[in-house]
This record gives C-alpha cells, structure tokens and sequence, in this order.
C-alpha cells in the first residue's frame, strides 16, 4: 500500500464515499475486483488484527472429530464456501480472507482453549463457530475478554445477548411461536404432548412453548411433557403414554442420534404421522438423512430455512454447495444460518469501513443480507436475525415441502417477556 | 525403615529439572497464552500423582479419577459462581442473586448445598474433603469387601458415568451440560487477568510440588512398602497381620484428594468446570497420561500429563481432522514399545550412560529397586 493511497483515504471526499457505499449493501455486494483501491492497513486495523494489506483473518472453529462432528461438518463447508465467494468477488475491504481451522473435537473446554488461541495468537478479526449451548457458553467469557468476534449459527435458546456474538440462527421464540400459532390455527389443535432431550434448549423452548400454549392459544393446554437423557434409545414408555392420551400435536425436540430411534419407533408402533400430527423444532434435513425419509414423512418442523426454499438466492446456494462438496450432501436450517456469517461480516465490516472489533460490533446492527438462501435478513439491534418462520411438511425423499411461512420478518426477541 | 536420603540422585536431578522447568524455563519462554496451556496441562499431572500412588505402587487401577477432579473442580467452581452472581450482576433475573442457570430452570431459591459456597475457607476444606469423604465411602465400600482389580475400575467407571448423568439431569442445580461458566473473580481477585494467570501459574506448580513431596513421603515411608507388597502379593500382607483394605483405602483416598486439588486449579486455570470432566473418557485418558509417563515414577506422571497434553494441542492445531488418529497412534507406539513409560525410557537407556558418564554406578539409585522395579504380572 503506498503512501498515496493512504492519503486518498484520509481524504474527507473518499471517506464519505466509502461510508455511501456501506449505506447502500446492494452496492457493496458488486464484486470489487480491484485490489487498489483497498483503504490502507494502519486505518481499518487500529487494534493489531490480523490484516494485512492483502489479507485478512478469520478463524473457523467447529467439532470435526467425535459425536457433534456430524452436525458440524455442514457449518464447517459453508463458511468455507461463502468465504470461497466472498474472496472470488474482491473479498472484505479489498482484502482476501484466509482462514485458520480449529477442532473444538465435540469437548467444551477444547472449545474455549481453541477460541483463546484464535483471539490471542492467531488474531483473528472474526471466527464463525460453535454448534451446540455448551460449546458457545464455554467460549463467551473468551470472546468477551479478549474482544473477539463470534458468528454464531445454531438455532438455541436465548437468554443471551453478548456486544462479541452475532446469533445468525434464531432465537427460540422465533422458532416457536409462529409454528404454534399455525398448527393451532390450520389443524385446530388444543392438547400438545411436549417430548425433549434433558438439557438447556429443549428445556427452555418447551417452557417457551407451555406458555404461549396457555396463555396465548384458546383453549389449548398441555397433556404430558417429558425428557430424554442425550443419546437415549427407548421411547417405547412415552410412545405408549401418547397413545393413550391422544394429544392433538407431538412438540418434539429431541436431537442427534435419539431421533433415529424415536421415529422408527413411533412408526412401529402404529402411529401414523400423516394422521397425527408432529411438530417438531429440531429436526433438518441432516438428521433426515440419518432418520430416513420413510420414517418421518408427513411431520411438520418449524424452521427458518429449508434446502427445497424456492428463491433465486436458494438455487444459487444450493448449487454452489452441491458443486463445492458433493451432490449428495444436504443442506439444514443450521448450515444456511453458518453460510449468513462470514457475508453477514463482510457486509459489517464494509459498512463500518474497518475491521476493529468494537467498530464492527457497532455497526452491526441494521445490517442486512440480500443473498441469503432464507431470502432477506437484517441483524437487530440484540445482536440476533430478523428473520421468517416457516414450516415445512417432510417428505420420504428426505425434503421438506414448505407449508406456511410468516408474512413478516419475526422480530429476534431473546428475553421474551411472559415467557420466563 | 525411612531412607536415609529423602531423594535418591538420580531422583534429585529429576527433581531439580522439573523445577528449572516449570519455574524458570516455561515462564521465561512462553507467552501468557501459551502459560496458562502449561497450567492446564499441568492439573492432570496432580491426578497422575496420585493414580502413581494408587495404581502405580498399590496396583489400584481406578478408571475414575474423574470424578474427584470433577468434585474438586465443581467445588472451586461453586464458590466462583456464587461470586459472580452478585444481586447486582444478575439485576435481568426473575430471582436476583442465584445463579444464571438456576434462574432459567425455575429456581426461586439457593439450593441449601450451595450455601457453604459462599464462604472462601469452607470452599477449601470441601475441595479436600468432598472427594476425600466420597473415596473413603467408595473405598470403604469396596476394599472392606474385598472387591479388587477389574472389577474395582469397571465399578469406579460406573461411578464415573452415574456421576455425570447425574450432573447433566440436574441441571437447574449443578449447570446441567452447560457446566457451570462465566466465572470471574476469587475472592474479589479478577481471575481472568493476563496478571492472575501469570500468578495461578505459580501458585499451581507450587502446590504440585507440594504433591510430588507428600507422594514421595507416602512412597518411602513403611506405607509404601506395604503398597508395593500388597500389589505384588496380596494375601501374604494379609497373613502377616496387616489390614490390606484399610492400605488401600488410604491409597485410594490420597489419590482422590491429589485430583481434587488438581480439579480445583483447573477451574481456576481454565475459568469454568463441566461434566465433560467427570465422565468415562477423561477418567481414562487420565490413565493414560500416567501410563505414557511411567506409572512407577512419580516425575514421570508430571512429563506424562505435560507431554501428552502438549502433543494434543500441537496435533489439533497442525491437523484439525487427522490429530486423533496421531494421538492414538502415539499411545500405541508408546505402550508397545516402552510398557514402563517415559521414566521406563529414562531409567534404561538415558540413566546408564548418565552414571557412566560420571563414573559412579554404585552410588544411589538401587536402593529403591523393590519400589521402582516394574510390577510382575
């Protein structure tokens, strides 16, 4: 970077250009191919990150290796793939991005050891990671201390609100309220049967769901509510008990390998789900894929994204990723959340015309992403999505068929009044 | 029949070299980041003291250990908590003043197990005494039954998976799978400092000597001998009079307590505890640890645990998708190679040329050979 070029940027006229241009995110999503007109380093890296004049980094940091390596691995590929974009249309402030990947190997403390070596040693400028609860309240106070910047993807239970994350999944009334409303309205529902796996998310969004059933819907209530320990394989007791009490919907939010079990089982048992109505929160077309398609045809899950959405921003995404990682692979709710970070960033980035973190954090909110596969979303000022609800119906083929989806964005609301 | 020199030469110059280590070299050469790794690493070496003791001399192989790191570290992490859910910085709850996690579960109060947390000294005596009294339970359980060998550790891992099933059900009082997170100062002392962590540091390697001195005292004491004839042959300690079962109570117990203090740096160390480490797999990598340092030596626990950790790390960060297969191709080659560790390494090829080099083989290291040899089996 020459001299000269530093004082163009300096100059008043060329900072209001560049801060016209962050107003305008159609703009800034034109691929800028030119790299000299990259602002000079000393002026978008106040606080020591890693950027250079050619390069900026950011940290991956997912579990590749044991039991959570399966639903990680699609957040993992799309990052890299919206990175991969990213840097093919001129990257972030005329800067490619290089990534550094860490394993947080399914284990919360590796994650929290792994994000301090991002922030401290690698100096990253942002890190897309984390899957599960645990894995980001063990990084939170490293992300917190050390001023570091978190692209969070997973659908989780609220309660949470840090200047250093960015929660590009819902929060869980925006994955629960509209769906309830829905089942409520178009299947005439009244009596729910609430089943989860034992630990924070389903715990909150069934507390979540028990109050908008009871305070929110006419008429309605809560027959049963029960919980799974992680990993537990024998519904045979809970199926029966649903057999019995005939509730108008099962609220499922059982997750991983459990789902394989609970849904073979309940179809061996006799229960037929395009009669019986399923709504569950928890299930995308990656654990489809370990479920099989025959087993869970006719529920309904209430998401933000579905692969089969059809937009002309979801055909390109789909492609694109089929192209980069195999035409066999699935997309989830969660891997379109993971593919919103680093766009989500570079698009802040862009706007605060700098990578410094507490900038950036600044300037995150009102951002908002044209190309999402989802369609359209904007980053609140909690720090979380505006984004649609949407229910789809599950197919055999292992897809789901969207059904409803709410006319509006839904407002991110992680502290729900009411609903505590 | 205590010896007459409390360390051996050979076992001095191990001695001193751990200290330069751990005291002067480390600290000069690391940064704080690359520290505070150091010391976590550093908190397994406390639990392989003690399996050395318990497994290594008495032949006690307990697969739990984790579950004493795990209460000893729950306890410190109890007492932080409660420290940083002061009614001022949980103002947002429905209940101010409890814990986060305790709020979101629908706790309206303190649980009353909780309320000894908030005073610093009895967090300290219950880091000690918690996992001490649950070993001398498990222990009496046991051993006063004469349930030993397999059967002992496949029971201990029992206890082990119970333990974490437990915390993870619970979760509206211990944190569930969550852990319990966020923790911020001891004592009114902000741990999370660059300027903390430099000090827990010393703190830490303090009190692991401190082990490494009361592990050694253990070993050389008549007690000791008595552990090695136990493991060796049972029923003719029995024969002659000694209670076998109160022996390896104490073993047993003196392990635990050696892991709770290690637990309880850890949480200090890595600012949060989960039951990630009281279950199967950390039990059991912590055997491992010992097992590649040398479950004879009580040095060698200490390498074991910093060299085992260290290559984790450094395989994570070169190869993020390929470092297990490292790791375990590493403990393969390790236990089929050396079966007595890395001190087996020391002892039979670096110790020889040592004592040729300053032409005194008759001096010193023999005179523990009934303690150091390796166990017949």
């Amino acid at each position: 970077m020459s001299d000269e070029a530093n004082k163009g940027l300096n100059s008043p006229l060329r900072r209001k250009l560049l801060m016209g241009m962050a107003a305008l995110p159609a703009i800034t999503m034109l691929p800028r191919t030119s790299f000299a007109q990259a602002p000079a380093t000393s002026v978008v890296n106040t606080t020591g990150l890693a950027v250079t004049d050619t390069e900026v980094t950011v940290g991956i940091l997912h579990s590749v290796t044991g039991t959570m390596a399966i639903s990680e691995t699609g957040s993992v590929e799309a990052e890299k793939l919206a990175i991969e974009q990213i840097n093919a249309s001129g990257g972030v402030l005329g800067r490619k991005i290089k990534f550094i990947q860490e394993d947080g190997a399914s284990d919360w403390p590796t994650f929290a050891e792994k994000a301090k070596k991002l922030l401290v040693n690698d100096k990253c400028a942002a890190v897309m990671g984390c899957w599960t609860s645990a894995s980001r309240k063990a990084v939170l106070p490293v992300f917190e201390q050390y001023n570091g910047m978190l692209y969070y993807p997973t659908f989780y239970e609220g309660l949470e609100q840090s200047k250093n994350v960015i929660y590009t999944g819902q929060e869980a009334t925006q994955q629960i309220i509209a769906g309830l409303d829905w089942v409520n309205k178009t299947k005439g529902a009244k009596t729910f049967y609430l089943l989860g796996s034992d630990y924070i998310w389903p715990r909150t969004s069934n507390k979540i769901a028990r109050k908008h059933i009871e305070g929110h819907l006419q008429g309605a209530k809560v027959v049963g509510e029960e919980y799974f320990p992680l990993g537990h394989t024998q519904f045979n007791s809970v199926i029966n008990k649903i057999k019995l009490t005939k509730p108008d919907v099962i609220y499922a939010i059982i997750v991983g390998g459990s789902n394989v079990a609970f849904y073979k089982q309940l179809k061996a048992a006799g229960i037929d789900l395009s009669k019986q109505t399923l709504l569950t929160i928890s299930v995308t077309e990656d654990e489809i894929d370990g479920i099989g398609g025959e087993n869970i045809a006719g529920a309904f899950a209430c998401m933000k994204y579905f692969q089969s959405l059809d937009n002309a921003n979801n055909k390109a995404f789909v492609s694109a990723f089929k192209k980069m990682w195999g035409e066999k692979t699935v997309i989830g709710d969660v891997t379109q959340a993971a593919y919103l970070g680093p766009w989500l960033w570079k698009l802040t980035v862009e706007k605060a015309g700098s990578f410094d973190i507490d900038k950036v954090a600044a300037a995150s909110p009102g951002v908002e992403f044209k190309g999402a596969p989802e369609g359209y979303v904007r980053i609140h000022e909690n720090h979380h999505l505006w984004s649609k609800t949407r229910v789809g119906k599950a197919k055999a083929d292992g897809q789901y068929e969207l059904v409803y989806e709410t006319a509006d964005l839904v407002e991110p609301d992680p502290f729900p009044k009411g609903y505590q | 029949m205590i010896n007459a020199r409390f360390f051996n030469r050979s076992e001095l110059i191990g001695f001193l070299a751990l200290a330069v280590l751990l005291f002067v070299i480390l600290p000069l050469s690391l940064d704080i980041f690359r520290l505070n790794l150091v010391a976590k690493y550093l908190t397994y070496a406390f639990v392989g003291i003690g399996l050395v003791i318990c497994w290594g001399y008495g032949g006690i192989l307990s697969l739990g250990q984790g579950v004493f790191f795990g209460l000893g570290g729950y306890c410190m992490a109890m007492y932080l908590k409660l420290e940083a859910s002061s009614v001022e910085n949980t103002k947002i709850q429905s209940t101010p003043g409890i814990p986060d996690f305790m709020d979101w579960n629908q706790l309206t109060a303190l649980p009353f197990f909780w309320k000894p947390f908030h005073s610093f000294p009895l967090t300290l005596v219950a880091i000690l005494l918690v996992p001490g009294i649950f070993a001398l339970i498990i222990g009496a359980a046991m051993f006063k039954r004469r349930v030993g060998g397999v059967y002992f550790a496949i029971i201990t891992q029992a206890i082990a998976a119970i333990l974490t099933i437990l915390i993870i059900g619970q979760q509206g009082y211990t944190g569930g799978v969550n852990g319990i997170t966020d923790l911020r100062t001891l004592h009114g002392w902000d741990i999370r400092t660059d300027h903390a962590k430099f000090i827990l540091y010393f703190v830490e390697v303090v009190l692991l000597f401190a082990c490494v001195i009361a592990a050694q005292f253990i070993r050389l004491t008549k007690l000791g001998r008595i552990l090695v004839a136990m493991r060796e042959q049972e029923d003719r300690v029995r024969f002659s009079g000694y209670s076998v079962a109160n022996f390896k109570i104490f073993a047993f117990c003196a392990a635990a307590i050696f892991a709770a203090i290690g637990g309880a740096m850890f949480t200090l160390e890595v600012g949060f505890m989960s039951p990630s480490f009281v279950g199967i797999v950390p039990s059991i990598e912590m055997v491992i640890y010992t097992a590649v340092g040398g479950r004879m030596s009580i040095f060698g626990a200490v390498w074991g645990s910093l060299l085992v950790n260290f290559a984790k790390t450094s395989l994570s960060e070169s190869f993020p998708q390929l470092w297990l297969f490292g790791l375990g191709a590493l403990f393969i080659a390790v236990v089929l190679a050396f079966p007595n560790g890395l001190s087996g390494i020391w002892a039979d090829y670096v110790q020889p040329r040592v004592d040729r080099l300053f032409g005194s083989r008759k001096s010193g290291w023999n005179d523990n050979s009934v303690a150091d040899g390796a166990p017949a089996e």
